[in-house]
């Protein structure tokens, strides 16, 4: 089984390399049918692991061992269990899907082989992240799909914003993995080891002890700081920022790192580490407000996005919140669930917007659209399906993961739990209403394209830049058989896999032993087990619940707005200019970090400058490390003039260095 | 009294070598031009034979000695010794097209490759004072005269002048610094030095002056701050073929050369050379990662990086003893034979690839030349990424578990500020090495030659590199070797 | 004449080398007349010890020392000659091509 075990990652990673290495020399073909041969393996090889997962074997040890020292062991190891083995499944099956679709969407993209390259090394990544059993290795996981991400963000890298958005995601990240090394760090000092089950088995010690120089509760650091990783990679607030830049990367990544399988590393690591938060209600607190807040404001954000990609973006923080929300409610299984349904949806949907924007030509601004359902049928329909799963139709995958969220969330004790509800509620008719937004932008109502580019302003946020929009009189046509078929095979987990696994996962014991919850204290996993009577019957009760009506409120009013009077939504904004301003500068969360830390930092930098030009008589000693750098470094190399009697003497002052220890010893 | 002969056959590889390099002379003055072709091949052939006579005669017993007991065997010369080997191996591989390229290939060259290879065999094998000195003499006039052996350039005329003028002031540093070792202990032999028990308060003063001229010496040889003005001229001035021996096997037989002096030699006196050298190392890590910076020459940019390894290695070597902590020493010890012999691969590797894009009339030294590698080949813009990262010490490249091993060490004698130190300076340093894999796989070519190098460079440079990555992910087994070494032998 | 003497001595014709070496901006030929000075301070040193210690082994390395100081010679007059044929001059000033 080790073997196969091993198959899992490194198959995807052997693809990177040779598409890598001799992409170029192997032509397009090739490349992508190694690289995809290579995910198709690892999820062929995830599917025989699941079985096997499922009769009872899991597996926990190291593969091989790096180093040791100080007593820390360094090792490569697998913890092979269900909660891995759902995360390979969904990675491998998204990986796959994505893979089959670039073949369509970069068909016409010099950098070919080098992008099948990128994603079949994230996927490598992603997998080492997830089958880790040791926090050594999912650090290494998690930095390196990172890179990956940073890569393929600034893939058109002839772009001024791709290369913004990618120097942004980098920085926001580097904040992110302070907190999560600092975790890591505090648990290699107090726990004295790296791997998840000596930790856990340590968890209760360690919930007894203070942090030995601040003399916080120990744990609550711990897990805090774990979450502040959490935070970068999953997007929170105030972490989030980087990802709708994130969009300036090719659509396929969209769907596939920052909708279903990266951004969810975080959700995926707290579940993980459930063992630890269960014993730090403050953890779990601030776990629920910031998925709370992420969950309703970023949503409302996505009412006022005019770019497609950008919606599902804004969705896709939204639907993180929620995640988030459910790991605090201490219903993690929940939060996998969920993730496992949102992968499947929010690719598709992604996907579907990828579809459109190939037909768009590269055009991306919903105002040209319109009516596209008659033209683009098969894409019309996937989408419609993602939307309804978006939305938490009743039966629908989707439906099946946010009720469930919004149940324990319900009967979360913990402080924080009101706001949290009252966040998630109102977020379900937001959701409702900027995903059908968007479905009546696209593919209803008046047919707006071909009519020479009337709004040039989304240039300036620059969505492409070989965008060319459709010429007047132009029609768009449905995507090839490789871009659609992934759609199909998409759109099938996204209307049913939320019914057919719901017992499974969230009551059945799968996640017994894995995920580990106090019951006692935290009930609100339990509180849903009885309420639950099937799936069926919860589908039922779903049509005549509270969050059901809501979302219809909230796709009656989008109908209103922009299928029967699409005139009111511009005078609205007019009318309420204050509040439309905030949200479409995001809150003013990019303004804020622009003029406090890049801005603050400036200023700071200035501040010393200033004070060290008094203090320091020839000024500029303090005018930024690097040219210090640059400058000792110029001043080194300025030392070595060539001249021989130079040499010598420098020789004869080390000496002089050398015997002045004598009197000192 | 009865007649007894030394045990030659402990000392048949340095005999092998001391003999090719004889023939080579011989055949450099007498040979037809139709057989210059085998000089490679003698060449060659007596480093595979010594290698094989290393490792049959050393290691087993643990220790052995000859001659009286000038000459000691142990388990740390046969592991430099091999490594030593490697190097050269490697060196005139990777050097061979580029001479005949230039019409330099002459029996000469090899001779003296081989006469300075017996110089570095010596010092790894050597237990008394005067053998040092002649090791050590022997290695360095043979690399001064390959260092000025292409007379076509005033370059390498003036490289060599300066290495020399340089060299032999350090080499009458060094004897002075025994001069005075030899008068306050009485004895030239390394074990008797070892043991004497106590010096009178008079000796013990002229013995540490002594000391820090040789500390000065050893310095020089590794080329440490502030003893390093030779590195940056003499590497960017060398052809690249010479360059490169001189920055990997010199570098092990100087790791020797100090090793049985001061600690083998002089460990009771530890109190007086760890803080010498300790000073040095800082320096070095320092002032070769900020100069390395500012270079466009990729040669000159490769010998501050060294100085900066170099510096890694002597504070490998100056945080050993801590009250007698035996195992503490060992540890710090075997770090720093392992930096020392990742270094040496390291050299080999990024040296390895200037020989590879460089052709007649194309030195392929400035940091340009390496523009664009990946769009000529994909693969050795993998290697040069493998050797920069690994040289940067970026985590998982065997570069990253040297600097750890060693930084380890530091930290546990208690000098914590020097690690600190040594990590940020090293992390000022991944940048000058990045920039070359930047430059490597983001700009425009300058010219667009393909790469015209031999199969061997290629198949060589290749395994070179990827043992990088290689060690990276199973460091173990070296590090073992390098400890096993230390605990045989001391 | 105590050890004293011929220590001093020595250590005089080593400053006086040391020097020289990097006082002397004119001519690589002086440079060449220090490093051997350098050399016979060193087996001043050893002769001396060696004579007061009363033991040979000091005057054995002398005569390796003025052996290798030969061939040392020799290796530096070669170098100083390519050089001369390259540059028309033996200034040490003009050795300044590689720097930096």
């Amino acid at each position: 089984m080790k073997l196969l075990y091993t198959v899992v990652p490194f198959a995807p990673l052997v693809g990177a390399i040779v598409a890598g290495l001799w992409g170029n020399r192997l032509g397009r073909t090739a490349t992508h049918r190694i690289t995809i041969l290579g995910v198709l393996i690892a999820f062929l090889a995830s599917v025989a692991i699941f079985f096997d997962v499922h009769n009872g074997n899991t597996f926990n040890g190291p593969l091989y061992t790096w180093g040791t020292s100080d007593g820390l062991t360094f090792e490569v190891g697998f913890l092979i269990d269900s909660l891995t083995v759902t995360m390979m499944l969904v990675v491998t099956f998204v990986s796959l899907m994505v893979h089959i679709y670039t073949i369509g969407y970069m068909a016409d993209d010099p950098g070919y082989c080098r992008f099948f390259s990128y994603i079949s090394l994230f996927t490598f990544s992603m997998l080492m992240l997830v089958m880790s059993n040791n926090f050594l290795q999912l650090f290494f996981g998690w930095e390196a799909v990172g890179l990956v991400s940073y890569l393929l963000i600034g893939f058109w890298y002839t772009r001024p914003t791709a290369i913004y958005a990618n120097l942004k995601a980098f920085l926001v990240n580097r904040v992110g993995d302070f907190g999560f090394l600092l975790g890591i760090g505090l648990i290699a000092a107090y726990a004295g080891t790296l791997d998840y089950a000596e930790t856990f088995a340590q968890a209760e010690k360690l919930a007894t002890m203070n942090e030995a120089v601040t003399g916080w509760p120990l744990i609550t650091a711990i897990c805090i700081a774990l979450f502040i990783g959490a935070m970068g990679k999953s997007a929170q607030v105030p972490l989030h920022v980087w990802l709708p830049d994130s969009m300036e990367g090719p659509t396929p990544i969209s769907a596939l790192i920052h909708a279903a399988t990266m951004v969810t590393a975080g959700i995926f690591m707290v579940a993980r580490m459930s063992p630890l938060f269960e014993l730090s209600d403050t953890a779990l607190s601030f776990v629920l407000v910031i998925g709370a807040t992420t969950a309703f404001f970023m949503g409302i954000l996505g009412i006022v996005q005019s770019d497609i990609k950008r919606v599902v973006a804004y969705s896709t923080l939204s639907q993180l919140g929620y995640m988030t929300v459910a790991l605090g409610a201490s219903a993690y299984s929940v939060a996998i669930f969920h993730l496992m349904t949102h992968a499947f949806f929010k690719a598709l949907l992604f996907l579907s917007a990828g579809s459109v924007i190939i037909a768009m030509h590269h055009d991306q601004d919903m105002r040209n659209m319109g009516g596209l359902w008659k033209y683009l049928p098969v894409t019309w329909l996937t989408a419609l399906i993602g939307a309804l799963a978006l939305i938490g139709t009743p039966f629908t995958s989707g439906f099946y993961s946010k009720d469930s969220i919004l149940i324990a969330v319900a009967h979360a004790q913990i402080p924080g739990a009101t706001y949290a509800y009252f966040c998630v509620m109102a977020g379900v008719f937001v959701t409702a209403f900027y995903t059908f937004r968007m479905i009546f932008l696209v593919f209803h109502g008046k047919e707006r394209f071909g009519q020479a580019h009337a709004h040039h302003d989304h240039a300036a946020h620059g969505s492409d830049d070989h965008h060319h929009g459709l010429a007047p009189g132009e029609k768009p046509h449905e995507s090839p058989k490789v871009v659609t078929v992934p759609l199909v095979l998409l759109a099938i987990p996204s209307l049913l896999i939320g019914a057919f696994t719901i017992d499974a996962m969230l009551f059945g014991g799968w996640f017994a032993n894995v995920i580990f919850v106090d019951e006692a204290r935290h009930g609100s996993i339990a509180a849903l087990r009885e309420e639950f009577h099937g799936a069926l019957a919860m589908g039922l009760h779903g049509l005549t619940s509270l969050p059901f009506f809501i979302a219809l409120a909230g796709v009656a009013l989008a109908a209103f707005f922009y299928l029967v009077r699409p005139d009111l939504p511009d005078r609205i904004a007019a009318r309420v200019r204050w509040l439309y301003t905030i949200l479409v500068n995001h809150y003013y969360f990019d303004r804020f970090n622009e003029i406090v830390f890049a801005g603050g930092a400036r200023r700071l930098g200035r501040w010393l400058w200033q004070i060290g030009d008094r203090t320091v008589i020839d000024g500029a000693m303090v005018n930024g490390s690097a040219q210090i750098v640059g400058e000792v470094a110029e001043a080194g190399a300025a030392l070595q003039s060539g001249r021989l009697y130079h040499y010598a003497f420098s020789m004869i002052l080390g000496i002089a260095v050398l015997l002045l220890f004598l009197y000192l010893v | 009294m009865a007649l007894e002969l030394p045990n030659f056959a402990l000392l048949a590889p340095q005999i092998v070598i001391a003999l090719a390099a004889l023939v080579l002379m011989t055949a450099g003055a007498f040979a037809r031009e139709r057989w210059r072709q085998w000089n490679y091949v003698v060449a060659q052939l007596a480093v595979i034979v010594a290698t094989l006579l290393t490792v049959f005669t050393s290691g087993d017993p643990r220790v052995q000695t000859t001659f009286g007991g000038i000459f000691l065997v142990d388990w740390i010369t046969l592991v430099v010794q091999l490594f030593i080997y490697l190097s050269v191996f490697a060196a005139l591989i990777y050097g061979r097209f580029y001479l005949i390229e230039r019409g330099l290939e002459r029996a000469e060259y090899y001779a003296l490759v081989l006469l300075s290879l017996l110089g570095m065999q010596i010092l790894t094998v050597a237990n008394h004072l005067l053998l040092f000195y002649l090791g050590l003499e022997l290695m360095s006039l043979a690399l001064y005269a390959l260092v000025a052996f292409d007379r076509n350039h005033a370059l390498r005329a003036e490289a060599g002048m300066k290495y020399f003028v340089l060299g032999a002031l350090a080499s009458g540093l060094i004897l002075y610094g025994l001069s005075l070792i030899y008068g306050a202990t009485a004895t030239l032999s390394l074990p008797e030095i070892s043991s004497v028990a106590a010096l009178r308060p008079g000796d013990e003063r002229v013995f540490g002056f002594g000391l820090a001229f040789l500390v000065a010496g050893i310095a020089f040889k590794f080329g440490a701050v502030p003893f390093h003005m030779w590195v940056a001229d003499v590497y960017h001035g060398a052809p690249t073929p010479v360059t490169l021996l001189l920055a990997s096997a010199p570098k092990l037989a100087a790791f020797a050369l100090a090793f049985r002096l001061l600690v083998f030699g002089f460990f009771e006196y530890a109190h007086y050379w760890q803080p010498m050298l300790m000073v040095v190392a800082v320096a070095s890590i320092v002032l070769g990662n900020l100069a390395a910076i500012a270079q466009k020459n990729l040669k000159r940019m490769l010998a501050y990086s060294g100085i900066s390894h170099v510096g890694f290695i002597l504070l490998g070597l100056a945080v050993g003893v801590v009250e007698g902590n035996h195992q503490l020493a060992l540890n710090a010890y075997s770090a720093t034979l392992f930096y020392a012999i990742v270094y040496a691969v390291m050299s080999l590797a990024s040296f390895g690839l200037i020989l590879l894009m460089a052709r007649s009339g194309f030195e392929a030294e400035w940091l340009d030349d390496v523009k664009g590698l990946n769009q000529k080949s994909p693969w050795f813009a993998a290697m040069l990424l493998i050797t920069m990262f690994s040289l940067a010490g970026v985590p998982f490249f065997v570069g990253f578990f040297a600097k750890l091993a060693v930084l380890q060490a530091v930290v546990a004698a208690g000098y914590l500020w020097v690690a600190v130190l040594a990590v940020v300076m090293s992390l000022i340093g991944a940048f000058y090495y990045l920039r070359v894999v930047k430059l490597a796989y983001f700009d425009e070519p300058t010219e667009r030659q393909p790469l015209i190098a031999s199969s061997e460079t290629r198949v060589l440079l290749s395994g070179n590199a990827l043992a990088l990555a290689l060690f990276g992910l199973m460091p173990q087994g070296l590090m073992s070797l390098a400890a096993y070494a230390m605990i045989a032998s001391l | 004449m105590t050890l004293t003497h011929y220590l001093l001595l020595a250590g005089a014709l080593f400053v006086i080398s040391v020097v020289g070496i990097f006082l002397n901006r004119k001519n690589l030929i002086v440079l060449l007349m220090c490093i051997e000075l350098m050399l016979l301070a060193v087996n001043t040193n050893f002769i001396a010890f060696s004579h007061f210690l009363g033991d040979i082994h000091g005057q054995v390395f002398v005569f390796f020392i003025l052996t290798v100081a030969a061939a040392e010679a020799g290796i530096g007059l070669a170098i100083l000659v390519v050089l001369f044929r390259h540059r028309q001059s033996i200034h040490v000033d003009d050795l300044t091509e590689l720097r930096g």
